[in-house]
């Protein structure tokens, strides 16, 4: 476990500094979840020669169309909270819940940025630092299969059933490939602890940074395919399926319905922000030494260059998400088994391979 | 009957490897979305700061801009009148007749004046039904009725508003809210 500090400091500081690193990841998650709705809007809006939504204003002032984000949120808070008679309640109410929370949970485990010396002890800015931190965000997405499941089958409707266990195939086939896929850079950086091998990719070679995407191309690209279709996101949105199919919240309304979208939305950060750690060096920018910065300025730039970073690769899922047409779901089970699952383990006998003639 | 005819053959694209792995046609696909972005960012910041150039899109913010339609749009009726104000239908019902849409209705009574024999005692027309084809106009001996341009805008809170009569297809009756906004789609050179 994390290692506390090396002097001897009261119990309830470690404490503290926690639930305010804890506090701050899923605020920053839950902002995020809501700024990306707007910026679903607006990129669609743009790369579509459209506008996007505008009409939302507060005395005149529109603003780009940002206060959406605010009315959808009174819209949905003020909404009719439905339970479908035929349901069984407690588990209809529980499933938005369970999926929500567990992927705010994974956000704790994202390494924001490196350990920072100050006031004669080491503060480590990993919300929840975890020797097995990729274990446990792995295993907390699938914690998300459960709310999937629980909504079809606690709706009472057949068609939420069937949209239940379209989410239930698509994520647990997406998970075994996604397993298989970090095993190759895990092997490579020899740590489950996702801050560790955020800080081993600041290694350069010749001045190139030997990041995750420069060593392990194959994995990242397979890493991002396999966590869009993990988290339910287009073009692998088969479970859900926004207008064209039924899915598995099609019982939802009001918040709870929100807490679905949401999860969406969050489990793409998770996504984003893993695959900034593994694949494009966490915290690390190249060139960083010649800044001349240290101590907090130094662990700050980090953290600014990190989140730069899951922006980056959100904006990257978003503008796929709005070029491809959604896979049929035979095309995605065919995916998953057939070609990334067998990729992946090719890329790791290749890792480990490398790995052992190199090292 | 010739027995030997020949059957044209479709070419059908084949589908090659490179498209079949699928991953440099998303790369194709993000190029031309992102390049769509980023055009469109520019000419969107370009508008904002008052530098001008083309539009960032293609959208008409309807309520807020007038609706652009083209120049010889065929839109809401009128029926003429003569130089001493009575109107020029003499109530034939070729236009009833031609109406694709079926969406006129004639009452006749007799004229007084009798070198025109005939006249419309009621002449209304169902905008909610007509189809805006300009049959009635082509069919009109008596160039009693026309269409206008540009006035696209005659909503109705009820089906029945949208069945005008004939003081207001002559005019008498304003219904017309603000004409749009004119645009010459063969350019400004046609006009």
């Amino acid at each position: 476990m994390m290692a506390c500090c090396e002097t001897a400091c009261p119990l309830w500081v470690d404490a503290a500094f926690s639930a305010v690193k804890i506090a701050l990841a899923m605020g920053f998650g839950l902002q995020t979840a809501a700024f990306l709705t707007w910026v679903e809007r607006k990129q669609s809006a743009v790369l579509q020669d459209r506008i996007g939504a505008n009409r939302a204003s507060i005395f005149g002032f529109k603003f780009l169309g940002l206060f959406h984000i605010l009315s959808d949120a009174i819209k949905m808070m003020t909404k009719e909270d439905f339970a479908p008679p035929q349901g069984l309640k407690p588990w209809h109410t529980l499933a938005p819940i369970i999926s929500m929370c567990a992927a705010l949970m994974c956000l704790s485990a994202l390494p924001f940025g490196a350990s920072v010396e100050l006031f004669g002890r080491s503060w480590n800015l990993t919300p929840i630092p975890l020797e097995y931190g990729v274990i446990y965000v792995l295993a907390l997405l699938s914690v998300g299969v459960h709310g999937v499941v629980m909504a079809g089958w606690a709706s009472g409707s057949n068609y939420a059933l069937l949209g239940g266990l379209r989410g239930a195939a698509q994520m647990i086939s997406y998970e075994v490939a996604m397993l298989a896929i970090v095993a190759g850079p895990l092997y490579l950086y020899g740590t489950l602890d996702l801050a560790q091998a955020a800080a081993w990719q600041a290694r350069t070679w010749h001045g190139l940074p030997l990041w995750g995407i420069v060593l392990q191309p194959l994995a990242f690209i397979l890493f991002l395919t396999a966590g869009a279709a993990e988290t339910k996101r287009a073009p692998f949105d088969l479970p859900e399926g926004e207008a064209e199919i039924v899915g598995y919240f099609v019982e939802y309304s009001g918040m709870k319905f929100a807490m679905f979208l949401n999860t969406d939305f969050l489990e793409s950060i998770v996504l984003a922000g893993m695959t900034t750690t593994l694949f494009l060096g966490g915290w690390h920018l190249p060139g960083q030494s010649h800044l001349g910065l240290s101590g907090p300025l130094l662990a700050a730039l980090g953290v600014v260059v990190f989140v730069t970073k899951l922006m980056g690769v959100l904006w990257l899922l978003m503008q796929i998400r709005w070029t491809l047409p959604r896979f049929r779901f035979d095309q995605l089970l065919d995916l998953g088994w057939k070609n990334i699952l067998p990729l992946a383990l090719v890329n790791l006998l290749v890792t480990a391979w490398a790995v052992h003639l190199f090292s | 009957m010739n027995a030997k005819h020949t059957v044209a053959k479709v070419r059908r694209p084949e589908v090659r490897f490179q498209e079949q792995i699928y991953l440099i046609e998303v790369w194709k696909g993000l190029v031309i979305t992102t390049r769509h972005l980023l055009v469109n960012l520019y000419r969107h910041l370009s508008v904002a700061l008052g530098r001008g150039g083309p539009a960032g899109s293609v959208t008409t913010q309807y309520p807020d801009d007038p609706q652009v339609t083209a120049k010889r749009s065929r839109t809401r009726h009128r029926l003429l009148k003569r130089e001493d104000g009575t109107p020029r239908c003499v109530a034939c019902m070729l236009c009833e007749t031609v109406c694709p849409a079926k969406c006129i209705y004639i009452q006749a009574e007799e004229s007084p004046d009798v070198m025109v024999e005939k006249r419309a005692k009621t002449f209304k027309i169902d905008l909610g039904m007509c189809v805006f084809c300009g049959y009635c106009v082509e069919a009109c001996p008596e160039d009693a009725i026309r269409m206008d341009t540009q006035f696209i805008a005659f909503p109705g809170m009820t089906r029945k508003d949208l069945i005008w009569d004939m003081p207001e297809l002559m005019g008498d009756v304003k219904k017309d809210p603000k004409p749009v906004k004119a645009v010459d789609p063969l350019g400004p050179a046609a006009s």
